[in-house]
């Protein structure tokens, strides 16, 4: 069963002053999430990730289309029980506690007094605020904030977290730590949806990704399979800094770092290559094939989305 | 459900408090021990009257002004900073956040006006030097002042379902205006005729009849108050509540939050 | 949906219905309080304290003093009330927050001084503030003519009434009638013309419904007590020239060679008793006739109105 199924949920709002013009956030959107698997929700700013989210956790309501979640439907009470919310750039009843905050949480989701205690303590521990618990939200830096957001979302053990933009505002260090979380919950059998516009997260972490783009679906799939046009190039590392002369008539694209030459061959010259470095006792590094980035692979669809909408105009 | 709304009512409790509101209380404490001392050294024979007069007034308007500037940020300021969401991703319905907040100020003004009523009697009897029978009137009088509270809160409530805090604010402090002088409303509108009476009439039931609420002057006086009126009042302040927080309700349930 | 569509249906049936139970209570909580807003009248009766409770905003505070005032005597007269104690501070209060108010003071010249049940019986009361209005507004003729009228239609007063109207008369921009009021105080005071014409000028210069009616119902009284006092001449001089009471109303009408039978003004025919008197045939219509009334009348009857 998957764990998310959004069929064709819909968001126009009305804007202007007299609220009569239309202005679409969300088009149509078809879209499953498998249970277990990390699922990336990407586009630009303003793309209508934060629109989806909302509409699926029933803080906003669909135009039209509906959703399952869990094999219930999405505005079923029962759900919420089952499901964690980190927010974009949360931010948190700062006269709490880190502790109060998450025991009042545990309360509003059902968690039992005798596990609340210790899942509390048992959550702190896991996003690194065990040593904070008794300082006031409002003293806590924007990392710190993030932490609790993600102790929140995890506190009453949902088999399904959303989180949006969970990596906004973080320094490297609070990235790699939210990756790490992030990684540890697919071990523990959660699903993990979450939007981001920053794609090497994105690389690193997802099993499949969906592109949205002006409201729009542009493209869904696994890692692999939208990365693998294999265009039939490898990439060759060798130390040093020069280049022998049958390569260079090779024309292969070649850049010169003080100590490393980087070359971009085509699979076939790959023989040859290697023939002209042992000849010229010049030292391998590595041999790589290149793949599409998930980078290009966005940029061109966002591209012909553009390009798209201009003809339609 | 019933404990969900209790949970958030404690919490709301909760915030008031760290919020610092009941430091009002030592304004109230030096406001009322000022004048019972002042009073006391003149004596001028309506000391008594001076005292009550003047603490229940002001834990009448110090509660109103409260009601108000908490109650409106209620929802809005849960709304604009979004602490709301994470909230509402949790099995709580949107009914039981209104109710439970509702609870929550209206117990925290109660408290609130118990501090005040223990000011009140001890300068009551630092003026008197005893107590007497009718002064339990104080407490009838005390007891309207809270039915008071219990509908600016609802109406607080109401307004910061839907609108930003400041016009809430407006609206929320025009109506505890407007709804002082209901029973003058009422006698406008009877003398007015055709469409306008009829609009008259129907704003002057909508609006929220203060005027039966103020027993003050009475109670100063020794009057005894009707046991038909406690009750009517009772009934009127639970009704007009629930119309109000139906109707906050009804709005929160149905609005997107953006 | 589901969930938001019951909670939804539950909060609008709970909104109908609370709101037709607080209504239900409020009028309910009315009858038992009709003088409610009179409370602070009752304690706080000096003009000066609730002045300064006005923080500033007098002139609303009037406007409201003024409604409660009216509605007030309205309710009271409404059933024939043996006192009016709340009339006269009621009054004054509005007088105090805006002076300007010239209605009040033609409220209480009409109000203030006549005998219960048409008015609080505080003739002393209502000089004052006739006076007050006069100080805090000396230009406007209105008020003269308003203290005139007191110490004419209450106090009887001719003296003084003369002098209100004469100084009334000097103000500039003054209604001609104050001069010919004043001359006619002099010397023609008890006639039914003089009456006549304060209680039409009475009329034509008010806006109030109360204070109209009350001009037309003594008009009309005074029409009834001139009527009478002609036809009883005429049944004395029948009387003198015949030797016996005319037998009806006919017979008069034919002896004294009357086009028709003299009516009162509602259009009933005044009536002849046997022992020669003419009276009213209904004397309830006419409130303030002090002739033509059957013996033992009482114009109004006694009810309990609410203290005080």
């Amino acid at each position: 069963m998957p764990a998310i199924e959004i069929l064709g949920l819909e968001k126009t709002y009305m804007v202007g002053f007299w609220r009569k013009r239309p202005k679409c956030a969300l088009s149509p959107l078809h879209l499953t999430v498998e249970d277990g698997e990390i699922f990336g929700f990407l586009g630009p700013n303003g793309a209508g990730k934060t629109t989806t989210l909302k509409l699926l956790m029933g803080l906003v309501f669909p135009t039209s289309g509906t959703a399952r979640i869990l094999g219930h439907e999405w505005t079923d009470p029962s759900v919420k029980a089952q499901i964690g919310f980190l927010p974009e750039q949360p931010y948190f009843y700062d006269y709490l506690t880190a502790h109060e905050l998450l025991e009042y949480y545990g309360q509003l989701s059902g968690v039992p007094a005798k596990q609340r205690k210790q899942r509390v303590e048992q959550v702190l521990q896991q996003v690194g605020l065990r040593d904070v618990k008794g300082v006031q939200l409002r003293k806590f830096s924007k990392g710190m904030l993030q932490r609790v957001g993600i102790g929140q979302a995890i506190l009453h053990n949902p088999k399904l977290v959303f989180f949006d933009e969970p990596m906004s505002g973080l320094d490297p260090m609070g990235r790699r730590e939210v990756r790490d979380l992030m990684e540890q919950l697919k071990h523990e059998g959660k699903t993990v949806f979450f939007s981001t516009h920053i794609l090497s997260d994105a690389e690193a972490l997802c099993d499949r990704v969906a592109i949205i783009h002006r409201g729009e679906l542009r493209g869904v799939g696994a890692i692999e399979d939208l990365t693998s046009s294999v265009q039939g190039k490898v990439e060759v590392i060798w130390q040093g800094s020069q280049v022998p002369a049958s390569i260079k008539a090779l024309g292969a694209e070649i850049r010169v770092t003080p100590d490393r030459v980087r070359a971009i061959i085509d699979e076939s010259q790959q023989d040859a290559v290697i023939d002209a470095l042992r000849r010229e006792r010049q030292r391998l590094v590595a041999i790589t094939p290149v793949r599409t980035s998930l980078e290009a692979y966005f940029v061109e669809k966002l591209r012909h989305a553009e390009t798209s909408v201009g003809s339609k105009a | 459900m019933n404990t969900r709304v209790a949970y958030i009512a404690s919490n709301t409790f909760r915030e008031a408090v760290r919020d610092r509101v009941l430091y009002n209380l030592i304004a109230f404490a030096l406001l009322l021990s000022g004048a019972a001392i002042l009073v006391g050294q003149i004596s001028i024979e309506i000391e008594k009257l001076v005292v009550i007069n003047l603490g229940l007034t002001a834990v009448s308007l110090f509660g109103v002004v409260i009601a108000i500037f908490i109650g409106i940020g209620l929802v809005s300021k849960e709304i604009e900073k979004r602490t709301l969401y994470t909230v509402l991703s949790r099995p709580v319905r949107r009914w039981e956040f209104i109710v439970g907040k509702f609870f929550g100020l209206a117990g925290t003004l109660v408290v609130n006006a118990f501090f005040m009523a223990i000011g009140v009697f001890a300068a009551l009897f630092y003026v008197s030097h005893k107590f007497v029978r009718a002064d339990a009137l104080i407490l009838v009088a005390l007891y309207f002042i809270i039915l008071e509270f219990v509908i600016i809160c609802s109406l607080a409530l109401l307004f910061s379902s839907f609108s930003s805090p400041l016009l809430s604010a407006v609206f929320a402090f025009s109506l505890f205006v407007i709804g002082s002088f209901a029973e003058d409303l009422r006698n406008f509108a009877g003398m007015a005729h055709g469409f306008t009476r009829w609009l008259a009439t129907g704003a002057a039931y909508l609006v929220p009849n203060f005027s039966a609420f103020n027993v003050i002057t009475s109670v100063a006086h020794e009057q005894p108050v009707a046991g038909q009126l406690i009750l009517n009042n009772t009934l009127y302040a639970v009704f007009y509540a629930i119309m109000a927080l139906s109707g906050a309700v009804l709005i929160f349930e149905n609005r997107d939050l953006k | 949906m589901n969930q938001r569509q019951k909670s939804s249906t539950i909060a609008a049936a709970c909104l109908v219905l609370s709101l037709a139970a607080s209504s239900f209570v409020l009028h309910h909580v009315d009858q038992l309080r009709p003088q409610a807003t009179l409370d602070e009248v009752l304690f706080l009766s000096s003009p000066k304290v609730i002045k300064r409770a006005s923080l500033g905003y007098d002139g609303l505070m009037a406007c409201i003093y003024w409604t409660r005032a009216v509605q007030y005597f309205g309710n009271r007269h409404h059933y024939y009330a043996a006192s009016y104690n709340l009339l006269a501070p009621l009054l004054e209060i509005t007088a105090h927050l805006d002076p300007h108010l010239v209605v009040a003071y033609e409220f209480g010249s009409s109000f203030l001084a006549p005998q219960p049940p048409f008015g609080a019986g505080q003739p002393k009361s209502a000089i004052d503030l006739m006076n007050y209005g006069i100080e805090n507004n000396p230009d406007n003729w209105r008020l003269y003519y308003d203290l005139g009228f007191v110490y004419f239609t209450e106090l009887k007063d001719y003296k003084n009434a003369a002098e209100a109207f004469a100084r009334g008369s000097r103000v500039p921009n003054a209604h001609p009638f104050l001069k010919v009021l004043a001359a006619q105080m002099a010397s023609h005071a008890g006639d039914y013309e003089t009456a006549r014409s304060l209680w039409m000028a009475s009329y034509q210069n008010t806006q109030d419904k109360l204070i109209r009616q009350n001009a037309v119902d003594h008009l009309r009284a005074l029409r009834v007590d001139e009527d009478v006092e002609h036809l009883q001449a005429a049944v004395t001089r029948f009387g003198e020239r015949t030797g016996h009471l005319p037998a009806s109303m006919e017979e008069l009408a034919t002896a004294e060679r009357w086009a028709r039978i003299p009516v009162d003004p509602d259009g009933h025919p005044y009536k002849l008793t046997p022992e020669g008197r003419i009276e009213i045939r209904e004397p309830h219509d006419f409130q303030f006739a002090t002739k033509g009334l059957p013996p033992g009348f009482k114009a109004w009857p006694t009810f309990d109105a609410p203290q005080p």
